[in-house]
């Protein structure tokens, strides 16, 4: 909230007014198109699968809690999950460390080569994860990282780094010189204004960062479909493929387990939707 | 730096008298600071720096070397080919066949989700009631995981499956097809699906430019009695062109290297023919799972010069404007 004294502000509180009937006509169209397939699929979670045979589009008659109630007891549902949280807060808690330190020496420090060294890391936005995957298979292979945690979290984190550091930076820099100096007059050094000043100033954007790269480790399927070949270290979307290649038959079954993956990142991205666009903001600043 | 110093400077020389002493007690200090800055820039950069080189630049260098070998995985490659895999991969019909599937999902992405994404972000940024919650529903898709969407459109489209009883409830039963696993439907109906899933990326980039147009505009067109239409032709629209190079930019690069929802929707037999196969399933079918490193690892390094020649064309020819404040902009 801060912020908003140093960024220009946001657009301002306004009256807002009912819109027309084709703007509502058009959303609900738009709306319809975008969520009825995963209405269907978490509404299909509560049919049986004779149901869902003999009817495909019809609603539960009469509503079913066992598939829900057979993934959460009898697969490995909980198991992955947990394996997911590891892996994505792992995952986040080093990207916005990680990318928080190196993009506030970019942002405040005056020293030879550092437009070099952004170069290098804008860089990474060039290189397409997938590509780098076999060596990256073999190097983790050599490491003996392969089937732990680790096997994915560093290479997440790593190809995280670029885009953290691309929208931290502009924040960073935008914090006015007539802070840092009244904080050097009170005696804080660089590192002071670091933790005490700049880090508050900038949680709008380390909450972006930290969400988006919470998303894209906790979807993440490539990566670990290659490295954890041990059942136990699956991750949810690992879990969601397996299932629906084994129970191929139990159309119910994969609706619900399909319906229960996609739960957490739908709750969590709801709770940090502002902020996802108010961070975005600054980085597609024209 | 040097405002912040100076201010603490005085602290460093005040108890020495002569001025020969001040000086060099002022000297010595600076000469402290300096190291003490190159410290911290040190040790602030370096974890960072470290993780990147070895995860991302690293395995990138030896995909180039492997690429050389004809190699099974097995203890250090040895049977140097030069670039015969390279050409290999390009008398493959498959790997062409995966070079065209990312062609058609590159530019059939651009052209569809483009045009929709801004009639959307048009329409979501006027202000009435409810737009909060519309906004967050054209995202859904976008945040579900490629694999669950992928595994939930295949349950709706094959077999005899929702879709196909949708389409003929609605007597349009002329239009059922074997959407998955028809060969020449296969790769339509997958950029029909990525177009459901990542057109809600494109929308929350738009919004977000959108919401950085300033007011005063708008409303000075308004009171110039410009209609709505008007604004956004000649004032919203103009405004967003930094937003939406960078989404092309961000698009093209995604989906030249699109795996997991190829991976999970399509029939292993259809993939394998080249119907839906893109650069990415077949570098992982081949090099991973068939084993074959060398070959695997030149169609990554393929993969990648591609993305590299796409990316700095497009930079060099679109993005150079936007260059400054955006997506790899200095620092105001």
């Amino acid at each position: 909230m801060a912020v908003n004294s140093v960024l220009p502000p946001s657009t301002g509180r306004r009256q807002v007014s009912w819109g027309t009937p084709l703007t509502y006509a058009l959303a609900l169209a738009i709306a319809a198109v975008s969520i009825a397939p995963v209405v269907y699929v978490v509404i299909g979670g509560f049919r049986t699968t004779p149901q869902i045979v003999a009817d495909p589009a019809g609603l539960p008659d009469p509503f079913v809690w066992d598939n829900y109630a057979r993934v959460l007891t009898q697969s490995n549902f909980w198991q992955q999950a947990f394996n997911s949280a590891v892996i994505a807060l792992g995952t986040t808690l080093a990207v916005v460390v990680l990318g928080m330190a190196a993009a506030f020496v970019l942002a405040r420090y005056t020293f030879r080569g550092r437009e070099g060294l952004y170069t290098f890391f804008t860089l990474g936005l060039l290189f397409p994860a997938g590509a780098a995957i076999l060596p990256l298979y073999l190097m983790l292979r050599d490491l003996n990282l392969i089937n732990s945690y680790y096997a994915v979290i560093l290479p997440q984190v790593a190809f995280s780094l670029p885009l953290t550091i691309v929208i931290l930076r502009p924040f960073l820099s935008a914090i006015p010189r007539e802070l840092e100096d009244a904080a050097a007059i009170d005696g804080a050094s660089r590192l002071g204004f670091l933790w005490r000043i700049a880090m508050p100033l900038s949680r709008p954007a380390l909450v972006t960062v930290g969400v988006l790269a919470f998303v894209a480790s906790w979807n993440s399927f490539l990566l670990p479909l290659l490295v954890l070949s041990d059942v136990g270290l699956h991750t949810l979307p690992l879990g969601v493929q397996n299932f629906s290649s084994q129970y191929t038959t139990d159309t119910a079954g994969v609706l619900a387990f399909t319906s229960l993956a996609m739960l957490p990142a739908l709750l969590f991205f709801t709770l940090a939707e502002k902020q996802i666009v108010g961070g975005l903001q600054g980085a597609v600043k024209g | 730096m040097t405002s912040a110093n100076q201010i603490r400077m005085p602290a460093g020389g005040a108890s020495a008298s002569p001025a020969g002493h001040h000086k060099a007690g002022r000297d010595s200090a600076r000469r402290a600071d300096t190291r003490r800055k190159w410290y911290e820039i040190i040790g602030l950069t370096t974890p960072a720096v470290v993780i990147y080189v070895m995860f991302v630049l690293v395995p990138m260098g030896f995909a180039v070397y492997y690429s050389l070998f004809r190699w099974r995985g097995v203890g250090p490659p040895t049977e140097f080919v030069g670039l015969r895999n390279y050409t290999l991969a390009f008398q493959d019909p498959i790997f062409l066949d995966a070079l065209r599937n990312n062609a058609i999902i590159v530019f059939g992405s651009l052209l569809i989700q483009g045009p929709i994404a801004l009639g959307v972000a048009l329409l979501l940024n006027r202000r009435f009631r409810g737009r909060a919650v519309f906004r967050l529903l054209v995202f859904v898709p976008y945040v579900l995981a490629e694999v669950t969407v992928g595994i939930m459109w295949k349950l709706l489209l094959t077999g005899d499956g929702t879709v196909d009883a949708l389409l003929r409830s609605l007597g349009m039963g002329g239009f059922v097809q074997a959407w998955l696993a028809d060969l020449d439907v296969v790769i339509w109906t997958l950029l029909a699906v990525l177009t459901w899933k990542y057109v809600g990326f494109a929308i929350i980039l738009l919004l977000a430019g959108l919401s950085n147009v300033p007011d005063e505009l708008i409303e000075a067109a308004a009171i110039d009695g410009a209609s709505w239409w008007q604004i956004q032709r000649h004032v919203t629209i103009p405004l967003l062109g930094p937003t939406i190079r960078i989404w092309m930019f961000l698009s093209m690069i995604g989906s030249l290297q699109i795996f997991d929802m190829i991976w999970v929707t399509s029939v292993p037999a259809v993939r394998s023919l080249g119907a839906s196969a893109t650069m990415a399933t077949y570098m992982v079918d081949n090099g991973f799972f068939a084993r074959l490193w060398g070959y695997g690892n030149a169609v990554a390094v393929i993969l990648f010069a591609i993305s590299f020649v796409a990316a700095l064309l497009f930079q060099r020819f679109l993005l150079r404007r936007d260059i400054q404040g955006a997506i790899t902009g200095r620092a105001k």
